[in-house]
């Protein structure tokens, strides 16, 4: 063959559709995000001395884990994170579960509209949803004090969101109350794709009602449950919006709602007098990324593989 | 007698699984409502009797009128409308272009490009905050609506193409290589009849991203947070600090900040449940 046949036949053979659908997603999605991600485990190595920025291997993590009150603020807000999660683990994923198992139910009227109404909160921003539950607790205004007293309870009362011990756990329960619509609706999803003959099946053999649900359906949906929670997993340890708008970068009282997001916030813009540092900054971040990639390793290699799926 | 029974404990069981949902849907909407009718109501009366309705003696727009007067709330609004809906065009458009490469054209690479593409699925763009700022003051597009617009759709391409790519790949090989004999170019056949036929996988991915991107408020705090850029949900942030003690004005801007949510809600709520128990994301 010629050379210049060959060009030709070579050039006809380059498929430029390929890359042309495949361009703009590709370089949008790694300049805008790859990149980003490791440029910022990057910038975590190095340090501003004197206006200038200098490599410092790992010191910045020596800080994070180990020095004064740079680790102090560290480990409180990961141990508040934490309890974060378990509280949306123990508190939000059972109740979802309990509604898509009521909503699941055949014979239901209004499934539609309860299942609607119940998503509602998760549709709204968690600007209004702080400000909204903060307004409603405030002892001030004096909703959830006339509530719990028509219920009798009125000595229960304490103004919750300014107390160091419950602030945290109201917080999380403000977003569980947030966020319940979500493993309600995969839940629900899961459930309705189980066969009839199935659930027939062990109605024959006598099991129905209560016991069903937990002996035949539960088992079924545990890969969803799994889903749900690493989809809350990634979801509490990035999260930063709620507590900002309820309680402000300073995440008060004292601290005592502070969880990774708003740390990381607090020392990449500063605040108050303290000047914000991009490098301690990157840091956290690369805490931040570590524990999500810890998580979702857990899952996929510990949890997802051994869950079995049933193919219907 | 055991039919009888049997529909008696049928009934109870109803009763009890209508009053438990009765009773959290009231837990969902008693915020938002109490919110909603107290912005309706004279100050006076938001504080003694906060769960009654407006009435003709109560009612007051003061706090509307107090918005309305100090915010910016229509630029904020007309600034998330343009974010959202630009952010969703050029996702559903550049994710369906790729999820249409990675399922429809055998090349080398073309796992690794997807398993690429998916990383992002699991990570928190959040993550890289840091350097995007760095990117985006380099770039000059610090408070600006593109640099949201471009965070956004990095944000939401990963799931996209995902999703759009498995449902591309049930569109009939026959009807794709019958417009091939006829001569159509790949762009035709991707543009006149693979996105029509995923149309609702691509109304999914569009609920899936519009509400996050509405709510957002971590990147415009940090990307856009000049007056002109604000989009809606930082705009009422900053509103409702500085007007923390007008419980006429707070109450009137959130009620203001859920209207066009709930709005979008009720158009897209069977199209957003739909994409959601349709196991589109399992």
């Amino acid at each position: 063959m010629a050379p210049g046949l060959l060009k030709i036949y070579m050039r006809s053979n380059i498929r430029w559709h390929i890359p042309i659908f495949l361009a703009p997603a590709v370089i949008v999605y790694t300049v805008v995000m790859i990149f980003p991600l490791f440029n910022t485990l990057r910038l975590a190595l190095y340090s501003r001395i004197d206006q200038e920025r200098v490599y410092v291997g790992l010191q910045n993590f020596q800080t994070l884990f180990g020095e004064g009150v740079w680790s102090e603020q560290f480990w409180n807000a990961l141990a508040n994170n934490l309890w974060f999660f378990i509280i949306h683990m123990l508190v939000q994923n059972p109740i979802g579960i309990a509604l898509a198992a009521i909503l699941s139910h055949p014979r239901l009227r209004f499934a539609a509209f309860y299942r609607s109404a119940i998503f509602i909160p998760t549709i709204l921003s968690f600007v209004i949803v702080g400000f909204a539950w903060k307004l409603i607790l405030s002892p001030i205004w004096g909703v959830a004090p006339s509530i719990l007293d028509a219920v009798g309870l009125k000595s229960w009362f304490a103004p919750w969101l300014g107390k160091e011990s419950y602030a945290l756990t109201t917080l999380a329960l403000i977003s569980v109350w947030q966020f319940v619509g979500i493993p309600m609706m995969l839940i629900y999803a899961a459930l309705l794709s189980i066969p009839e003959e199935v659930l027939e099946a062990a109605e024959i053999d006598g099991i129905t009602g209560f016991s069903s649900f937990w002996r035949i359906k539960l088992p079924l949906i545990l890969p969803s449950i799994g889903i749900i929670s690493i989809l809350t997993f990634v979801g509490n340890f990035n999260a930063f919006d709620l507590i900002y708008a309820a309680q402000g970068a300073l995440a008060g009282p004292n601290y005592s709602t502070d969880i990774l997001g708003t740390y990381l916030y607090r020392t990449f813009f500063g605040f108050q007098l303290q000047l914000g540092d991009p490098h301690m900054g990157a840091a956290i971040a690369s805490a931040m990324f570590a524990i999500i990639l810890i998580g979702v390793c857990i899952y996929l290699f510990g949890i997802q593989t051994r869950l079995r799926r049933y193919q219907y | 007698m055991a039919n009888t029974a049997v529909a008696r404990t049928g009934t109870l069981n109803t009763l009890l699984m209508h009053g438990a949902l009765i009773l959290y849907t009231m837990i969902a909407l008693f915020p938002v409502f109490v919110i909603v009718i107290n912005s309706f109501k004279k100050r006076k009366s938001i504080f003694r009797e906060p769960l009654a309705l407006p009435d003709a003696d109560s009612f007051s727009l003061i706090g509307y009128q107090t918005v309305m007067k100090q915010g910016d709330f229509f630029l904020y609004f007309q600034n998330s409308m343009i974010v959202t809906v630009a952010s969703l065009f050029f996702i559903l458009l550049f994710g369906a272009m790729a999820a249409y490469a990675l399922s429809e054209y055998r090349f080398t690479g073309n796992k690794w490009l997807g398993l690429y593409m998916a990383l992002g699925i699991m990570i928190p763009i959040r993550i890289g905050t840091v350097a995007i700022l760095d990117l985006m003051v380099s770039t000059g597009l610090v408070n600006t609506l593109t640099a949201l617009i471009l965070v956004y759709i990095a944000q939401g391409l990963p799931l996209a193409v995902f999703i759009l790519s498995e449902f591309m790949h049930q569109v009939s090989d026959d009807l794709k290589n019958a417009a091939r004999i006829d001569g159509l170019s790949e762009y035709r056949i991707f543009y006149s009849i693979v996105l029509p036929l995923v149309r609702p996988a691509m109304a999914t991915v569009a609920v899936f991203n519009m509400i996050p991107i509405w709510n957002d408020l971590w990147f415009p705090l940090i990307l856009a947070p000049a007056e002109e850029t604000k989009t809606l949900t930082l705009g009422s942030q900053v509103f409702i600090g500085q007007f923390v003690t007008n419980w006429n004005a707070v109450l009137s801007a959130l009620s203001l900040a859920i209207l066009p949510v709930l709005i979008l809600y009720m158009i897209f709520s069977r199209q957003l449940i739909r994409g959601l128990t349709s196991g589109a994301v399992k």
